[in-house]
């Protein structure tokens, strides 16, 4: 039962890593160079899984998008922890005081902005793109990380071997970065899989509905935005993206879900 | 009670009142000066400064906020500026598809995961069990928009059963208007039942394992009565929370369906004004779906306080 899930998302995810790191040295075609005469291609030997209105091979740019999704996604996961996680430790330590109470009522009013609604205040004021969306899911990944770890931090400030590191004098500071943190990264790895996962989605949200990364970068929502015109024409063109967000978004859940069991056996629930 | 209804009263007005400055910092200080930002690189000074005059962009910036703030308390929203209609206005056309669509979905994924989750923790391990589960994983891995496609592509397309897109009017009759956000709400609704199913289901299987559970068997009830009577009200509280926090995903979520089936709703709104520049309009939105998330958080905590009395004292 343990490990019927960490596999599968492993390979599912590993997938995915391979093919964006492969479209750094090669894809079947280039993705900047048109071919109209060869469009609405069907999948085949020519085009693996067909060709989009302009004649671009789709398993190209479908490689080429994944490096977006994957670094937007990543480089979000990266603010949440970087800023949400120092946060949580400070909150644990300073527990119940003003600061605790500070941090915490500023994570609930972030939970108040949806990761989309503030993409469209940052899009509104300084337009769309990579950047911004990256802005965007980070901040809201910030709360997540921040509750995790102080929830996860408190409950072990009453265990014996933080007492005794007190007594053995070292301070707070030192006391959440040598024996704290080590305790709860399981638990950050799990929650930044899911977090992760979470991003490639929203990812591809902002980027269908013209928020993300803009042309002629690839990005899997936006095939999605432009396949949409030409579904009763060219039905394969909303087909793949898809399959490719889905693909990503289950092996990452997949291996959250496995490397909690394996991580952490008292974790393990029975399902 | 009372005492927390305060609290929870003051903590909800406190929020409200941050996000609208951050709201306002973001949209008009942010860009320096909104009125030249609206009107784009070509326009000639003297319409920008006939702008800046209407927005009252000359008073300072705390005396604006104060404007913007008791206006909208008021139901005044301000004026959109490519429309030279009230924000208001606009909004409450909008709102008649935005928020049947929210609560429609949100209706289609209860009325789907309550039963599935149910019945996958009574009987656990079992093939329905293994297939609920499956389908959640799955149902949470499918982006929302792309399901949308697919619907499309199969019930509209092929079928012919349903529009493409667009909304019928609910002056052409309540059938037709909701016929035309079915597959909206279908679409909106899949992952979040995927998502409910698992929350009701593993919270069950905790309280299926309490004593009072086993006591409730012993005085005689059956495993149904003891599954609806005590082991329901009891795992509610994670599902008040997941429901809680899918209506703010919900109206996201909804932002971005509108798009894929041309619904007139607050999210076409919202992009439409982007794409114009109109900030007062993406202002007034933002700020109100904020509030709409906010009011949903409170009430959600309400509804925590009256299945669960214990949580009406404080916390410490």
């Amino acid at each position: 039962m343990k490990m019927r899930s960490l596999l599968p998302g492993a390979i599912l995810v590993l997938l995915v890593l391979l093919a964006a790191l492969l479209s750094y040295v090669w894809t079947p075609y280039d993705v900047t160079t048109l071919d109209i005469r060869n469009k609405f291609a069907l999948p085949g030997a020519e085009h693996w899984l067909g060709s989009d209105h302009l004649g671009r091979d789709i398993l190209s740019m479908l490689m080429v998008g994944a490096r977006t999704s994957i670094a937007v996604a990543l480089v979000a996961v990266g603010i949440g922890m970087g800023v949400g996680v120092p946060l949580g430790l400070l909150a644990a330590a300073r527990a119940h005081s003003w600061l605790d109470e500070l941090i915490m009522r500023g994570n609930d009013l972030v939970f108040a902005f949806p990761a989309l609604l503030i993409a469209i205040m940052i899009t509104a004021v300084f337009g769309p793109g990579a950047i911004n969306a990256i802005i965007a899911i980070g901040i809201f990944n910030i709360p997540v990380f921040a509750r995790l770890t102080r929830g996860g931090a408190m409950s072990l400030w009453n265990r014996e071997f933080v007492l005794a590191a007190r007594v053995a004098g070292k301070g707070s500071l030192r006391i959440s970065l040598e024996h704290l943190l080590p305790n709860i990264t399981n638990l950050l790895v799990v929650q930044g899989t899911i977090q992760f996962s979470l991003g490639i989605l929203a990812e591809a949200g902002l980027s269908y509905v013209g928020l993300g990364a803009q042309p002629p970068i690839p990005s899997w929502g936006r095939m999605l935005a432009e396949s949409q015109t030409l579904i009763s024409l060219a039905p394969h063109l909303a087909l793949f993206p898809g399959l490719a967000i889905v693909m990503t978004v289950l092996g990452l859940n997949l291996l959250g879900d496995g490397l909690r069991d394996w991580l952490d056996p008292r974790l393990r629930r029975e399902r | 009670m009372l005492h927390f209804l305060f609290r929870r009263i003051a903590s909800l007005l406190a929020t409200l009142l941050v996000a609208s400055l951050i709201v306002f910092l973001v949209i008009e200080v942010v860009p320096g000066d909104p009125a030249s930002y609206m009107l784009g690189m070509n326009a000639q000074p003297d319409t920008v400064a006939a702008l800046r005059n209407e927005l009252g962009l000359d008073q300072t910036g705390p005396a604006r906020y104060i404007d913007w703030i008791t206006g909208m308390v008021q139901g005044d929203f301000g004026q959109s500026y490519t429309y030279r209609t009230p924000v208001a206005d606009m909004v409450a056309d909008r709102l008649w598809i935005s928020l049947p669509l929210a609560l429609y979905a949100l209706f289609l994924s209860t009325v789907l995961a309550f039963p599935a989750g149910i019945w996958a923790a009574s009987h656990r391990g079992g093939v329905v069990d293994t297939a609920v589960m499956g389908f959640t994983q799955l149902g949470i891995a499918v982006p929302n928009f792309w399901f949308a496609l697919l619907l499309v592509m199969y019930f509209a397309v092929n079928l012919g059963w349903f529009s493409a897109g667009g909304f019928a009017g609910w002056d052409t009759g309540l059938l037709a208007g909701l016929k035309s956000l079915t597959l909206p709400a279908i679409s909106l609704a899949l992952p979040q039942a995927a998502i409910l199913t698992r929350v009701m289901r593993s919270s069950l299987l905790d309280v299926l394992g309490e004593d009072f559970m086993r006591t409730a068997r012993a005085k005689g009830l059956s495993a149904r009565q003891a599954l609806l009577r005590h082991a329901l009200r009891n795992a509610m509280i994670p599902v008040l929370t997941i429901m809680g926090l899918q209506f703010s995903f919900l109206i996201a979520g909804g932002i971005i369906i509108e798009n894929v089936f041309f619904l007139p709703g607050l999210g076409r709104l919202i992009f439409q004004s982007i794409a114009q520049r109109d900030l007062i309009v993406v202002e007034s939105v933002v700020m109100l779906l904020v509030f709409a998330v906010v009011l949903v958080t409170f009430l959600v905590d309400l509804a925590y306080a009256w299945v669960d009395p214990r949580l009406r004292q404080p916390r410490r």
